[in-house]
């Protein structure tokens, strides 16, 4: 493995655990973080599977190896798609803000309602 | 380019484009959305005389050859699955321009239509994906018009949820790339049928891995035990149409993902002791989960979620037979799931909320709905001689050709799963459909038999009949439904016809 593999392959160890973190906060816009995060590890991860990954992917007309360039176009779409998502996300989570002036993820509500129920009615 | 296969994604994607233009005419924005699905349904349906023989047709979009182009596949478990969907979609959408005549819904339709048409697209080009990274790009079609369906008539509460099914299915998607890196970096290729070929020679340990990072991204979006709980939480909450059909399709499609995936790309064997013990946890936490609901929605979202591990539970078994009836299964769930959810939508406008605690006697409000009721949920319960008996005896007697302990387990929770359903759709009868009716629904009958309602009431109402028919009509046919479904699971126990379909003769190991 050359270097800039071994630097990319720490990058998406880092990328994704810092990601699955935000991902299991409270505060949504934290959650939107760690997608957005985890949306580079896995165009990173896309990245990795070219040995060539420092050359372009052109054909130059001389013999000799260039980069895959179906990765590259992977990872295009995949950054089209996630980009479109935060966006939707992004305004959702301003819709949740408007709604109730913070944007913390709840406890179930109805699981609790549900777990109530099981108590002895003379509790409440 | 094959017309056939081109249609269920190109003709809806068209029809979306020409509805968003249509926004300022609502009547002829709904003959465009009808027209573009019965065209699907058309489509489809010539796609299934086609296959039903076992035959698998292939299309290579922008005549690129096999392993390096975009390939378009239909075999008989996707020209099946494609087929039902098509009608279903076709129903509700139906049902739902029935609930806009009548003013009864606060969805805007103008929106509702190109959506529901993109939603269309990516159900189909999910089936027909005949590479992995298509199979991504239609998922995430389909996922993205259903992240602006679930915020349809916004309310705090669907605010809130579709922000949870937002996250969590993105999460999966992440995952999903992942997973199409590292088989891409395995194989160095993307086509399915390639990527079968290439990992035979991978090592044992790899596949394995593999295969379960793959279950778990196709698990989230199916919803099994322990990756189930963003449904309950987001589906119910949705208007009626869109959570009949999101319970009714989007999680089929996961399923038949899973099925696709572990089948064709993965070695079977060693993953399907995993695969059983998933499906038990999941038809058991499932059900006793819908047990203690109360809401009717929320309790048909928990056994939606019970009634995936009999799936996955056929798919487990390892056989023909067991996949065979899981694609019975398939068919029988996705019509009665939307069914019921129709119902509850119905139910609604009578009671106007979906509470067992505030509803009483809904028998003698409207007895043609509880009809509509029954059916299906004795369907879903698997009584004889409706369609889901069909599928469940099919399930059992595959389990009962495997045997060993594990899948007597499975077995015996699959009957217990049976039982307690039996036992939750009668919780909904006896709270909601017995009794002296409550006054505000009598009223809410009065109102709405008096009302412009009526017409658009009765539509609505048809469409939910004609759903109950799809479903009689399901368990009628048990036996070509079982033929095609024997072919189906021949071809993916084998793969080679698949795999020779794609790449050429000769291809397959």
């Amino acid at each position: 493995m050359n270097a800039p593999g071994l630097v990319l392959i720490f990058a998406v160890a880092v990328l994704y655990s810092t990601g699955f973190y935000l991902l299991l906060q409270r505060s949504l816009m934290r959650v939107v973080f760690g997608i957005v995060i985890l949306g580079h590890a896995a165009n990173l991860s896309l990245m990795l599977t070219d040995h060539a990954i420092t050359l372009p992917p052109l054909l130059t007309g001389k013999d000799g190896p260039i980069s895959d360039p179906l990765p590259q176009a992977m990872a295009l779409t995949a950054i089209v798609i996630t980009f479109g998502v935060t966006t939707f996300l992004l305004a959702l989570a301003y819709r949740v803000w408007l709604g109730d002036d913070n944007d913390e993820v709840p406890a179930d509500l109805e699981d609790r309602r549900i777990g109530r129920l099981s108590e002895p009615e003379d509790s409440s | 380019m094959n017309t056939l296969l081109a249609v269920p994604v190109l003709v809806p994607l068209l029809g979306a484009a020409a509805s968003l233009l249509m926004r300022r005419a609502p009547r002829l924005q709904q003959g465009v959305a009808v027209a573009a699905l019965t065209a699907v349904v058309v489509d489809t349906v010539l796609l299934l005389r086609v296959t039903a023989d076992g035959s698998v047709i292939t299309s290579q979009a922008g005549a690129w050859e096999a392993p390096l182009g975009v390939t378009v596949v239909a075999d008989p478990l996707s020209s099946l699955m494609l087929a039902v969907s098509a009608v279903v979609l076709l129903v509700v959408q139906l049902f739902a321009i029935g609930q806009d005549i009548a003013g009864l819904s606060r969805a805007m339709p103008q929106v509702f239509h190109p959506i529901y048409l993109v939603l269309t697209a990516g159900v189909c080009l999910c089936f027909l994906a005949g590479d992995l990274f298509n199979l991504f790009v239609g998922f995430e079609i389909m996922l993205t018009a259903s992240y602006a369906l679930i915020t349809q008539a916004p309310t705090r509460a669907r605010v809130r949820a579709s922000m949870i099914y937002t996250v969590v299915s993105l999460t999966s998607s992440i995952l999903f790339l992942t997973g199409i890196a590292l088989i891409y970096g395995l194989t160095g290729t993307v086509n399915l049928a390639d990527i079968a070929v290439k990992l035979g020679g991978a090592p044992e340990e790899l596949r394995m891995v593999l295969a379960l990072l793959f279950l778990v991204v196709f698990g989230i979006k199916a919803a099994l035990v322990p990756m189930h709980f963003w449904l309950p939480d987001s589906y119910p909450v949705a208007i009626t149409r869109i959570s009949a059909i999101f319970a009714a399709l989007l999680t089929k499609v996961a399923v038949y993902a899973i099925i696709r995936s572990q089948t064709l790309l993965f070695g079977r064997d060693d993953i399907s002791a995993v695969l059983l013990c998933v499906a038990i946890a999941t038809m058991l936490v499932g059900i006793f989960g819908a047990l203690v609901q109360d809401d009717i929605n929320r309790l048909m979202s928990f056994a939606l979620v019970s009634h995936i591990g009999f799936m996955i539970f056929g798919l487990g078994l390892n056989s023909v037979a067991g996949l065979a009836a899981v694609v019975v299964y398939l068919v029988h769930h996705i019509v009665v799931q939307a069914n019921l959810f129709l119902v509850n939508g119905l139910i609604r406008q009578y009671a106007g909320h979906s509470s067992l605690r505030a509803m009483r006697g809904l028998n003698t409000v409207s007895p043609v709905m509880s009809f509509y009721f029954f059916i299906p949920a004795m369907s879903l319960a698997g009584l004889p001689p409706l369609s889901g008996f069909v599928a469940k005896a099919a399930l059992f007697q595959a389990g009962v050709g495997v045997g060993g302990w594990l899948v007597y387990t499975a077995l015996a929770a699959g009957v217990a799963t049976s039982l307690l359903t039996v036992m939750a759709v009668f919780r909904i009868w006896v709270r909601g459909f017995w009794g002296t009716p409550m006054p505000d629904m009598v009223e809410a009958r009065e109102r709405l038999k008096r009302g412009s309602h009526l017409a658009g009431l009765r539509f609505m109402a048809a469409m939910t009949g004609v759903m109950v028919a799809i479903g009689l009509v399901v368990a009628g046919a048990a036996g070509p439904l079982s033929e095609i479904a024997f072919i189906a699971g021949h071809d993916l126990m084998n793969g080679t016809a698949y795999i020779e379909a794609v790449l050429g003769e000769g291809a397959a190991r």
